[in-house]
């Protein structure tokens, strides 16, 4: 982990190029640090004589909101209007180090120490404001960061920039997601807000809708030379001869090569992609063959146990099971991709002076650690500034981007603006792991008695979800640097999804290794909610085929099983919205034309609960599923924004709508075969539901939970068990496309 | 051997624009971004399925990523910062704003010069013919429903 301490301590020669704005300044952001876990407030807030609020966080925006939230929060604690605020985000020369972004945090853990570094600020310059008018703090009021009095008297806050800088230190605590400072000053009672809990517009949104807006693609530097990579057509593939000849029609285009990594560089960008579209490479074979993609569970059952956490060992399985009704099931969760939108872009400018990344890495810090280690350098003379890229959801490519974009830098001594081409992500960003599951229960008296599950599934960490090491990227592997940094994350259930009351329960997590050591297309990591859309999909799909088994309608059943009111209340809020006609489930299966169904799931992700409920109409011809109406109720808490928090929601429904019902990584041989929108395709506008509704339960008492990645967890079983209650089959691979549909029907023909 | 210099003319948001290059197969898209430096019509795909690039020529929605700068010659293209402003909007650009129809927006060239293209020609086009006329297009954020209700708002307002 990135200390993060001493980020001060950065180079002249980086800081000069994007220049602080001093000056009128009052406060040098490079005043803030001080020893033994204190901070000056200029390291999170400074203050201009115009009354402008610079405020310095190590959150950044991946499209859902988060520093829109971020600045309501600030202004309200503060008494100024969001104009007022001016936000820097992930740049390691100007901004504290917050962990990057990760986990649905942001708000939760990222906005308290801006929310206290803001109310201590409010604190001062009101006590300054009251010296200055000669009354007491009690008389004072503030609005639109201008202090004024009972008598008529006033000061801006601009006129007190001098106290600002002279504030007391604030006290640290915590690191990464959950860094904290606290001053004298407490925030706002919630009651108190004005701008928070209010339906405000995105500050992102009008730009991005009239082009105004500027994404890390639209990023130049004088000199930059453009940048295409050339990778291998399976893993683990090597060059073994490269024909230039092509390049010579190409301007000043030439092979860049480190290691095993092939680039072409070229100073007008259409030479840099044709040249390196027609170069002609000689691969060597891949390194090893992966399993047959159409048995890939069985493999996995097969695969040596690498690794395993018995995450929940509650109660005496045996005993509990004496006497009940079994059931048994196993599913099988596919590899997913990245896939971003756009393949990721990133310039970077490597000199003997220090080294300066930009790029749409949503960890700016542990990318500088990791750029320092890829290219042998201190890193102290490395820079990250995250610029927005295309949305991104957990270790994404873009980092795998900045590293290339580094080393062909460092190469050729220029600085280097890459972006990859569609199949350099689809094919070779880094995937969200394959798993499969095995359950096994005891029903009596229409209750779970005993659950054993095992979830068994690839590394989640493989590619750690930190970038702070050279092997954790693809090109860093491609140079000869091996994955020295992986971390151990198992697909959990239990601590995050363990909400129901079973007497007993055991839950088992094992990992197997990966496919190939190095240079794999199929390496994996973390995508939205790292292992959460895969575990929920497993553990809701059995829950409802227990609920069949005790005759019982899987609302109440699911009820029966929960004893946090919160939950209880959150169900019932669903099956009112949905209109949910209470029984057990398949009624009125049916296996001509079209069937149609509707299914529930819940899921907790910390203190963040979700409930959805899907409408679907089955092809019982054709295995296609159309999902005609989604119902999603939400309760993360006190809510900061309900308009952008609505948008956030529905779009991850859209996200993991398509998750469920087309997308999966596909293979053959050594090869990843998904490559573009063809070969993994996802939702498109003629699958959308005739209705979705979000329903936000919104909590005042409660602090705001994460709320980026929660509502991705149940879509896939809701989807799942209506599909039960429409054919009365259960569909247990996913996705549920109309081949794997028709497979399950045809395994399960109604009696 | 080098090739030898075409010559292109065409408008680009309303200004003539000359391009020269030795590949008249290049794409708009990089004429667009690297000579011209225009920065909205983005990469996504280069193989005209996602819609990232997509710009208007004469009126039409095109992905910009596959079509040879040779085929311009004459052409007017359109951009979204072209095709309006916060004070001028278009009314899919307003309808976007007011339905805050978007998460990254990356891909909103696509929906935006699309939706566009298709209120300017028909007159209150019905949802289906939107998600039809919109059926090419990805969003991997997965707004497609805020943004399919705001080409549907500005349908209902353009007449």
């Amino acid at each position: 982990m990135t200390s993060r301490r001493g980020f001060l301590a950065t180079g002249g020669a980086a800081l000069a190029i994007v220049a602080v704005p001093e000056g009128f300044r009052a406060i040098a952001v490079a005043a803030g640090e001080e020893a033994g876990g204190a901070e000056r407030l200029a390291t999170w807030i400074s203050l201009g004589r115009d009354g402008i609020v610079d405020v310095y966080t190590g959150k950044v925006e991946l499209g859902m909101g988060v520093i829109t939230g971020l600045t309501q929060i600030v202004a309200d604690e503060l008494d100024v209007a969001m104009a007022q605020v001016r936000m820097t985000t992930g740049d390691t020369a100007r901004t504290p180090d917050q962990g990057g972004v990760g986990g649905s945090t942001s708000i939760q853990f990222g906005a308290n120490p801006l929310r206290n570094a803001a109310a201590e600020a409010r604190r001062v310059l009101i006590a300054a404001a009251a010296d200055k008018l000669g009354v007491p703090v009690e008389s004072l009021v503030v609005g639109d960061g201008l202090i004024r009095a009972t008598g008529g008297a006033s000061v801006s806050y601009g006129a007190l920039v001098d106290a600002l800088a002279s504030a007391p230190i604030l006290k640290v605590s915590g690191e990464a997601f959950r860094t904290n400072v606290e001053g004298v000053a407490k925030p706002k009672p919630r009651s108190a807000y004005k701008l928070v809990g209010k339906p405000i517009a995105r500050l992102d949104v009008a730009p991005k809708v009239y082009g105004s807006f500027r994404y890390s693609v639209d990023n130049k530097l004088p000199g930059m030379m453009h940048a295409r990579v050339v990778y291998p057509p399976s893993v683990g593939a090597r060059p073994l001869a490269v024909d230039t000849e092509k390049l010579k029609d190409r301007g000043d285009a030439r092979l860049v090569r480190v290691g095993d990594l092939l680039a072409v560089v070229a100073s007008r960008e259409w030479h840099a992609v044709a040249g390196a579209r027609d170069l002609n490479v000689r691969w060597s074979a891949p390194s090893t063959t992966f399993p047959p993609m159409a048995s890939l569970g069985a493999a996995m059952w097969a695969m040596p146990v690498s690794s395993q956490d018995k995450v929940v060992a509650r109660g005496d399985l045996a005993a509990a099971s004496v006497g009940t009704t079994a059931h048994e099931a196993s599913y099988v969760w596919p590899f997913q991709s990245h896939a971003t939108m756009g393949p990721g872009c990133a310039v970077a400018d490597v000199t003997p002076h220090g080294t300066t990344i930009w790029c749409g890495g949503q960890k700016p810090f542990e990318l500088k650690a990791g750029i320092a280690d890829l290219l042998g350098i201190a890193p102290e003379t490395v820079r990250v500034i995250f610029i927005e890229d295309a949305g991104s959801y957990g270790r994404g490519g873009f980092d795998d981007v900045a590293a290339d974009a580094a080393m062909i830098s460092k190469s050729i001594g220029k600085p280097v603006r890459l972006q990859w081409m569609r199949s350099d992500m689809t094919m070779w960003g880094p995937k969200a792991p394959a798993m499969v599951g095995k359950l096994k229960a005891g029903i009596k008296d229409g209750k779970i008695a005993a659950l054993d599950l095992t979830v068994r599934a690839f590394n989640g960490g493989e590619i750690s979800s930190h970038p702070d090491s050279a092997g954790n990227f693809i090109g860093g592997q491609m140079a000869g640097h091996p994955n020295s940094k992986p971390r151990v994350e198992y697909a959990v259930y239990g601590k995050n999804s363990g909400a129901y009351d079973v007497p007993a329960l055991h839950a088992v997590a094992e990992l197997v290794a990966p496919l190939a050591p190095a240079v794999s297309p199929l390496r994996t990591t973390h995508l939205r909610d790292p292992e959460g859309p895969g575990t929920t999909f497993i553990i809701e799909s059995f829950i409802d085929e227990l609920a069949a088994l005790a005759n019982a309608d899987p609302v109440a059943f699911r009820i029966a099983h929960l004893s946090d009111p919160r939950a209880v209340d959150l169900l019932n809020r669903a099956a009112a919205s949905a209109g949910w006609h209470a029984g057990v489930a398949a009624r009125a299966k049916s296996r001509s034309g079209i069937a149609h169904g509707r299914g529930i799931a819940f899921a907790t992700r910390g203190d963040t609960m979700v409930a959805t409920i899907a409408d679907v109409a089955v092809d019982t011809k054709t295995g296609k599923v159309s999902v005609t109406r989604l119902v999603c109720v939400h309760d993360c808490g006190s809510i900061v924004n309900p308009r952008s928090l609505t948008g956030t929601i529905e779009a991850n429904l859209m996200q993991s709508m398509s998750r469920s019902l087309f997308e999966e990584v596909t293979f053959a041989g050594g090869a990843v075969t998904s490559r573009d929108w063809v070969t993994y395709p996802v939702v498109r506008t003629r699958d959308l539901p005739g209705r979705v509704d979000v329903v936000l339960v919104d909590r005042p008492e409660l602090p705001p939970y994460g709320a980026g990645e929660p509502s991705s967890r149940p879509t896939a079983a809701a989807i799942a068990n209506a599909i039960y209650d429409a054919t009365g089959a259960r569909i247990r691979t996913a996705p549920f496309t109309k081949a794997n549909v028709l497979a399950a029907l045809t395994a399960q023909p109604l009696a | 051997m080098k090739n030898s210099l075409t010559t292109i003319h065409l408008r680009v948001d309303g200004r003539p624009e000359k391009i020269s290059t030795d590949d008249p197969t290049m794409p708009l898209l990089y004429a667009l971004r690297d000579d011209m430096g225009h920065a909205n019509p983005r990469f996504g795909c280069g193989l005209a399925q996602c819609g990232a690039c997509t710009v208007q020529v004469d009126g039409v929605a095109m992905r910009s990523c596959v079509l040879p700068i040779a085929s311009l010659e004459g052409k007017s293209v359109t951009t979204l910062a072209g095709l309006g402003t916060p004070d001028h909007p278009h009314p899919v650009q307003a309808a976007f704003v007011e339905e805050q129809a978007l998460q990254c927006g990356y891909c909103v060239n696509g929906w935006i010069m699309t939706g566009a293209a298709l209120v300017d020609k028909e007159i209150h086009p019905s949802a289906e013919r939107i998600k039809a006329a919109c059926s090419s297009l990805i969003c991997r954020c997965g707004s497609q429903l805020a943004m399919m209700r705001a080409i549907g708002r500005a349908a209902g307002e353009n007449v």
